[in-house]
């Protein structure tokens, strides 16, 4: 029977190249039309890659994180099986390439090859490698294509708590699953979640390879660290009338304005900080030795997504209010999150901020966003007695931690500009004022 | 026009209809049950069960009337036997059965209308009856339409023609009788007509008969017919009726061609789904060759639309068919479920009778499966010398690697009551070691299950 080379898609916008993040199939395994092959991961999305037909897999296009380019071979099947009438189609290698376990990315394969198979783009909503649900938690679980063997009675009972049984290994004779099997592991997915109960050695070693975003994180904060001589400096703000202010400004325009976070504020302390000192809102290309500094404000916004650390950009903050910046700070968290921010949404960054939220800590050491020079980190808010006068006086404070590359910026730079930064926001209506 | 609502509208009063409609009525759905015949369908009017009835009949008949001298003792000098009683006693199980069924649906509030059902949409059916058409609209609608015999295009149904169901019917016993199609129909049928007095004649285009079956069990088979005097045909097809239509003109391999006299044709080559004359075309459901495509819940392409029974493709079997009505009622209240059932037993009830669960050998291999296979035959168990019919075996076939039970055959006598732990064994998900340690009763025919456990794991002991 022919064996047909299912190829990777153009999985649209450009995209020349795509991770593979996912197998769904191994070989020798039995698919169905529209079964899952693959998922891959290009630079805005993870892309579900199906079978186009029934059949057979006979070979995989690449291990997991194999990159390839689109049009070369993602899998080859041998169509046929399951009474699929194979097509009389000779073995489909059109450019003579064959599959190998890791197909070099070739810059003239670059442009896309039009295939006929129907792909999927949806976004993968979770991290790629847990699209394989499974009961204990974080685990991936290959899913065997055979019938899991037990009596109907538990099947009935599998169904009704909605239990794949491929999941449940079963102790009986031939491996069949008995009630105390099914008891155990519905008892073991309940203490996932409660935490365990009692304290045991536990010599278990999970590996985990290391792909997708999370390799192309790991490359970039690797290479940043080499690259950028780092230096951090903490400086604390006095945010009790920012804080009134932004609270007022929520009461008052309870509809049609989105509301005010933060972090607005601080974009917007950063677009009048950076007018006197240029030098920290700039891009430095060390290859070429030439510093770039920027009209614009383009700022990075540092977002936490389930699949890892992602810096959509604000662009052209300069030209934003308040509350223009905040909706689109907002759109671009939701759109980094949910996986569907646009590949120049996540480009192009002059100065970086980043905030942890509610968690904030009291200081951090911020890595920058290479090739940038400058990244502003803000921390946790908390009521503080300060001495005033002659007494101490509850006053709202939060830290600022912000680094910088002292390849270019020096201390002095760093900490005239950071106070400038806490002037602004010590005193907000300053922000308020557009000069 | 009247026009009335329901949960559940279901077409088609057989084993998988009228047990939908049960188990529905039973859940609290409100639900309307449309039969244009007799409740009970195909099975208990015209098929298991009046056959079984013939069978019994004539098996009674034949055993008395060869009984002049038996070993152990009995002569029988003088048999009556009288054929209008025999279709008296079997109509009237048929009625009490049927009777059954109307007094369960009764009983579990189903509304049963008598009339003819034509589907307007998925959701929309009308029913003629003597009193009139009504509308009814329904959020579920079932197709239990089940199957109808096979026609043969040179061999038309009609005159001296038959089918199985009006083979059944009939009030006198043809003195000749061929039949076309050496499936289990056929050969049940044949069997208790043979054993009634029939001069029978069994036709088949397969080179042998039972075809679906693999040799060596239909074997005991082929040997009970050379005793009964009925002649086997095979690789021979049937070329239409002679002028006069009183015999059949077959052409048989190498043989060429032949003429068979009979007064009754019965021709059994298979059945096939009804589909046509209610308004089916109307929805446009994915079909899956001649039959409804359904999933594992016996949903079809469209929403809210289920069918179940022999319309929904092999095995076309009664069994099969109650088991998804059931299912889908349980389904349309709102529970999980879905058929998954591993091994759904296969009966024929000749004499021997055959019976199939799950794989048979060829099939485990065909499916990759390295099998170990057992048989123990009756020839070695005491039960079935007392009973003067030693014929046949009892088969089990297990994975290799680890024993589980993959599947069991058995031809003998009364081997259709062992299906049942057969299948259990199966669904279970049984090793052969569970087999061989459950203690069966002493004597009886089912110890060839546990003795064929024995020697599939080298161990036999009384072979």
């Amino acid at each position: 029977m022919p064996v047909e080379l299912v190829k990777l898609p153009d999985v649209g916008e450009g995209v020349a190249e795509a991770e593979i993040v996912e197998w769904h199939v191994a070989v020798g395994e039995t698919v169905r039309e529209d079964q899952i092959l693959a998922a891959v991961m290009t630079d805005k999305a993870t892309v579900e890659i199906p079978s186009p037909r029934a059949g057979v897999v006979v070979e995989l296009g690449g291990e997991l994180g194999a990159r390839l380019a689109v049009g070369s071979p993602l899998a080859g099947i041998r169509f046929g099986a399951n009474g699929d009438v194979a097509s009389e189609k000779d073995v489909d290698r059109p450019d003579g390439r064959a599959l190998a376990s890791d197909v070099p990315v070739d810059p003239q394969a670059g442009s896309p090859v039009q295939t006929e198979q129907p792909y999927d783009r949806r976004p993968n909503d979770g991290h790629p490698a847990n699209a394989h649900r499974n009961g204990v938690a974080g685990v991936e679980v290959k899913l065997a294509p055979v019938r899991p063997i037990a009596s109907p009675a538990i099947r009935a009972r599998a169904r009704e708590a909605g239990i794949d049984l491929r999941l449940v290994s079963g102790s009986g004779a031939a491996g069949r699953i008995t009630h105390d099997d099914l008891a155990g592991y519905l008892q073991n997915r309940s203490n996932a979640s409660a935490g365990p109960r009692i304290a045991q050695r536990n010599d278990a070693v999970e590996q985990i390879k290391v792909v997708g975003l999370r390799r192309r994180i790991a490359e970039r904060m690797a290479e940043t660290t080499r690259r950028v001589a780092h230096f951090s400096y903490v400086e604390e703000v006095d945010v009790t009338s920012l804080d009134e202010l932004r609270k007022q400004l929520n009461t008052k325009f309870v509809e049609g304005r989105p509301k005010l976070t933060l972090l607005p504020f601080v974009v917007a302390a950063l677009v009048h900080a950076v007018r006197d000192f240029p030098q920290v809102n700039a891009t430095y290309d060390d290859d070429q030795e030439v510093v770039s500094r920027h009209g614009a404000v383009h700022a990075g916004i540092a977002t936490q997504t389930p699949s890892g650390l992602m810096v959509p950009v604000l662009f052209h903050a300069e030209a934003l209010d308040l509350w223009a910046c905040a909706a689109e700070i907002k759109r671009l968290a939701d759109a980094a999150r949910q996986g569907t921010a646009r590949r120049e949404e996540l480009n192009g960054s002059t100065i970086t901020v980043t905030s942890l939220g509610d968690l904030g800590g009291i200081a951090t050491t911020p890595v920058i966003n290479r090739p940038e020079l400058a990244i502003v980190g803000v921390n946790r808010m908390m009521i503080r007695p300060m001495w005033r006068d002659d007494q101490f006086v509850p006053r709202m404070m939060m830290n600022l931690s912000s680094s910088f590359d002292h390849r270019i910026i020096d201390g002095y730079e760093a900490a005239q500009f950071i106070r400038r930064m806490k002037e602004l926001l010590e005193a907000p209506a300053l922000l308020l004022v557009r000069n | 026009m009247q026009e009335s609502a329901a949960e559940v509208v279901i077409i088609g009063g057989g084993p998988s209809g009228y047990v939908a409609a049960i188990r529905a009525g039973q859940l609290g759905l409100r639900t309307v049950l449309i039969e244009g015949g007799a409740l009970g369908g195909t099975c208990l009017n015209v098929g298991c069960i009046p056959s079984k009835a013939l069978i019994y009949a004539a098996d009674a008949f034949h055993s008395a009337s060869h009984s002049e001298m038996t070993p152990f003792g009995l002569s029988v000098k003088q048999v009556g036997f009288d054929f209008a009683r025999t279709v008296a006693w079997k109509d009237s199980i048929v009625d009490r059965l049927t009777g059954g069924v109307a007094s369960l649906l009764k009983k579990s509030g189903v509304s049963v209308i008598s009339g003819t059902a034509e589907i307007l949409d998925g959701k929309t059916v009308t029913v003629t009856t003597a009193g009139g058409t009504t509308c009814y609209r329904a959020k579920h609608l079932v197709l239990a339409t089940g199957s109808v015999p096979q026609a043969i295009k040179t061999l038309p149904f009609g005159g001296n023609v038959i089918s199985s169901a009006e083979l059944l019917s009939l009030r006198e016993i043809p003195a000749r009788l061929v039949v076309v199609g050496a499936g289990y129909i056929g050969l049940e049928l044949g069997i208790a007509f043979a054993k009634l007095g029939s001069d029978v004649t069994v036709v088949e285009a397969d080179e042998q008969i039972l075809p679906r079956w693999d040799a060596a069990l239909t074997r005991p088979v082929v040997r009970r017919l050379e005793e009964l005097k009925v002649s086997v045909i095979t690789s021979a097809q049937a070329q239409g009726l002679t002028a006069g239509a009183e015999s059949l003109l077959i052409e048989q391999r190498g043989y060429g061609l032949r003429e068979l006299p009979a007064d009754k044709f019965l021709v059994a080559v298979g059945r096939e789904p009804r589909t046509k004359g209610f308004g089916l075309e109307r929805l446009d459901l994915a079909m899956d060759g001649k039959f409804v495509k359904i999933d594992d819940r016996c949903e079809t392409s469209m929403s809210n639309v289920w069918a179940i029974g022999d319309l929904t493709g092999e095995p076309m079997l009664a069994h099969r068919a109650m088991a998804q009505g059931a299912m889908v009622a349980e389904i349309m209240a709102g529970k999980r479920r879905s058929f998954d059932a591993v091994a759904i037993p296969a009966v024929c009830f000749t004499d021997p009778e055959v019976a199939s669960v799950g794989y048979t050998p060829e099939q485990a291999e065909m499916d990759g499966h390295d099998v170990k296979v057992a048989t123990f035959p009756f020839a070695a168990n005491g039960r079935a010398l007392t009973q003067m019919d030693d014929a046949g075996f009892v088969r089990i076939v297990a994975r290799a690697s680890d024993h589980l039970v993959l599947g069991a055959q058995a031809v003998g006598a009364g081997v259709s009551e062992l299906t049942s732990s057969l299948a259990l064994a199966i669904e279970m998900g049984a090793v052969l070691e569970d087999i061989a340690a459950t203690i069966g009763a002493h004597p009886t025919r089912s110890e060839a299950i546990h003795e064929a456990a024995f020697g599939a794991l080298g161990r036999g002991l009384h072979a």
